[in-house]
């Protein structure tokens, strides 16, 4: 996936596995939700792999792992030359500063009971960044650099809107100085024009700090504009990766094409088939056998081998693709 | 632009915490000082004449062995005032740490601890504390405030638990947690703060409880105070056998317990609202 051009990844994940076990009423009756079944991506320093999904697909669950926010499963995530999923206690708790995690949901992101200077500074003083007195100095600093007054510290989340919170929030990961971001939709919940505004700011960010990102997106309008390369996710895999601007103008995955022809066009005169997938997804739970786009799959080609044969990734065009008859 | 301290200040008077405040600070000031100037609570200056009714030498009347009801009333505020404070501070640190602990580990602490906690639940309290006294005799006033304490927190640790389930899942934890923050921390920082609502309540409902549940006890004669020292609980019972035709032995102290859990009540209701950062 990694293009020639590219640095050398920062972050490098091999078939991450998450499955919950799930208990049924008697505790003989467990059964297994495989939310995300195998997921191998790089991100390179300093730059941001989009990763886009309906709600569901597993897009937070491969997030929380790679943080250790939960367990995996399986799998491999190495950090530079750490291996993450093998760090505990204090060794994990010092690496945190490394890896940081903005949240989707800018109200509940934020402690109500804490003030928006001790949020920001909560890191700084947990990893001692910078001398207990400096703090505050820090603190005004952090806020100038996401665009927020000095005079914010010594507010409450509450006295902020959604996009300022979101500002807050970016501000308590970057105290700690961190080389890698997860975005966790960090602006679904936003008005379009605070939207732009936000992303602006994260690559603003991205290009004066190096950072590099995973930006989790479930539509792909969003990922265009700060992703170098996208993975596109369906219940647990990766169905398509590949350069933005080839998942973007060339999809070879039927699910790709579908996601794809949900973003509006911004010009009227351009005819273009919408496809409205039917059905919902499937549990993850029961995951389809196969192919486990089969059930909602619209290509023609569509046979006997996608309900038993599972796709792999292979390099279809300029993009790698989980699908039997993607040439076609 | 109304600043942050003028708009507390305003929701304080709007909510009656400042009333609440006052009443509850003259009545502790009364209790402290009250005692020096008033006449000797267990003196029976005319023990043959039986319970007065109220008068400008007995303001509150005499019960029936005599007594000056107002000065039994305050000094009793002392007593009663004190064992409420320290009996429910007692039972809220109880509540908060077992609380927190199983709503923030889960698992099989959490199966324990609540499983306990259902146990004692199912126990009625007064069968709890009589089971208690049996056991140790008689009791002094510490280890009964003690006994009343530590049997007063299981439903706080329920209310407690309970909140923190709910503020567990919340994004903000994760963040403290993706920041490397110690479990200590986290419960300490973003738990802790958040469940002080429930707290309050729990606070305000046990000053009544405790004050009641030390009146029925000493009318037991159980725990806590002996005749002659006063408390508010054993000064209604006592007057209980005179109530038809002494009815102001019982009923001041009784005044006094509705006005102090009343104040009580106003200030948790109005520290609940103010420690909300969304009402300041």
């Amino acid at each position: 996936m990694t293009a020639p051009s590219s640095p050398p990844p920062l972050v490098r994940v091999r078939d991450l596995v998450k499955h919950y076990q799930r208990r049924g009423v008697l505790r003989a009756s467990t059964e297994r939700v495989r939310a995300v079944d195998g997921v191998s991506f790089t991100i390179p320093t300093g730059e941001t792999l989009g990763l886009v999904g309906e709600s569901g697909c597993g897009k937070t669950t491969v997030a929380r792992t790679v943080l250790r926010l939960e367990e995996a499963t399986s799998g491999s995530v190495r950090f530079g030359e750490v291996d993450v999923l093998a760090l505990q206690g204090n060794d994990l708790r010092t690496f945190r500063r490394r890896m940081q995690i903005i949240f989707q949901d800018p109200y509940g992101s934020l402690n109500p009971r804490m003030r928006v200077g001790q949020a920001i500074g909560e890191g700084l003083r947990i990893h001692r960044v910078v001398p207990k007195r400096d703090v505050p100095e820090r603190v005004a600093t952090l806020l100038a650099e996401v665009g927020l007054d000095a005079s914010a510290a010594r507010r409450y989340p509450h006295e902020f809107s959604g996009g300022q919170r979101q500002r807050i929030g970016i501000a308590r990961s970057l105290a700690v100085e961190p080389d890698f971001i997860v975005c966790d939709e960090p602006v679904s919940a936003l008005d379009v024009s605070v939207q732009a505004q936000v992303i602006n700011l994260l690559t603003d960010l991205q290009n004066r700090r190096g950072l590099s990102y995973l930006f989790i997106a479930h539509d792909l309008a969003v990922i265009r504009q700060v992703a170098q390369h996208t993975a596109v996710m369906y219940l647990g895999h990766f169905v398509e990766t590949g350069p933005t601007t080839e998942i973007l103008s060339r999809p070879h995955h039927p699910y790709t094409q579908a996601l794809l022809s949900a973003v509006p066009e911004p010009d009227p005169s351009s005819q273009r088939l919408r496809i409205v997938l039917s059905g919902d997804l499937p549990s993850p739970a029961h995951p389809p056998a196969g192919c486990p786009f089969h059930t909602r799959c619209f290509h023609p080609l569509k046979d006997g081998r996608c309900f038993t044969e599972r796709p792999t990734l292979r390099p279809v065009g300029a993009t790698e693709t989980a699908c039997h008859y993607a040439e076609d | 632009m109304i600043t942050r301290t003028e708009a507390s200040f305003h929701h304080w008077r709007r909510s009656g915490g400042w009333l609440g405040v006052v009443v509850l600070v003259g009545m502790i000031a009364v209790a402290l000082v009250g005692p020096l100037a008033l006449p000797d609570p267990a003196s029976q200056p005319d023990i043959v004449a039986g319970a007065q009714p109220p008068s400008l030498a007995h303001p509150f009347g005499t019960d029936e062995l005599s007594r000056d009801v107002l000065s039994r009333v305050v000094s009793g505020a002392r007593i009663s005032l004190a064992i409420a404070a320290l009996a429910v501070t007692l039972s809220l640190v109880l509540g908060a740490t077992f609380g927190l602990v199983a709503g923030y580990w889960g698992g099989w602490v959490d199966a324990v601890l609540m499983r306990l906690v259902d146990g004692a639940l199912a126990i009625p309290r007064l069968f709890l504390l009589l089971l208690l006294v049996t056991v140790w005799d008689h009791l002094t006033i510490v280890p009964f405030v003690l006994v009343i304490g530590a049997t007063g927190w299981f439903g706080t640790s329920r209310l407690v638990r309970a909140e923190v389930l709910r503020i567990k899942s919340e994004p903000f934890i994760q963040a403290a947690q993706a920041l490397g923050a110690k479990p200590a921390r986290i419960v300490r920082r973003h738990l802790l703060p958040n469940t002080a609502g429930p707290l309050l309540v729990a606070a305000t409902l046990g000053v009544g409880n405790v004050i009641l549940l030390e009146a029925g006890l000493s009318f037991l004669g159980v725990g806590g105070v002996r005749p002659p020292t006063p408390s508010w609980g054993r000064m209604i019972f006592e007057g209980k056998s005179v109530l038809a035709t002494a009815p102001w032995a019982s009923i001041f102290p009784g005044v006094a317990i509705v006005v102090t859990v009343l104040a009580v009540n106003l200030i948790g209701e109005a520290l609940r609202d103010h420690l909300d950062p969304k009402n300041a």
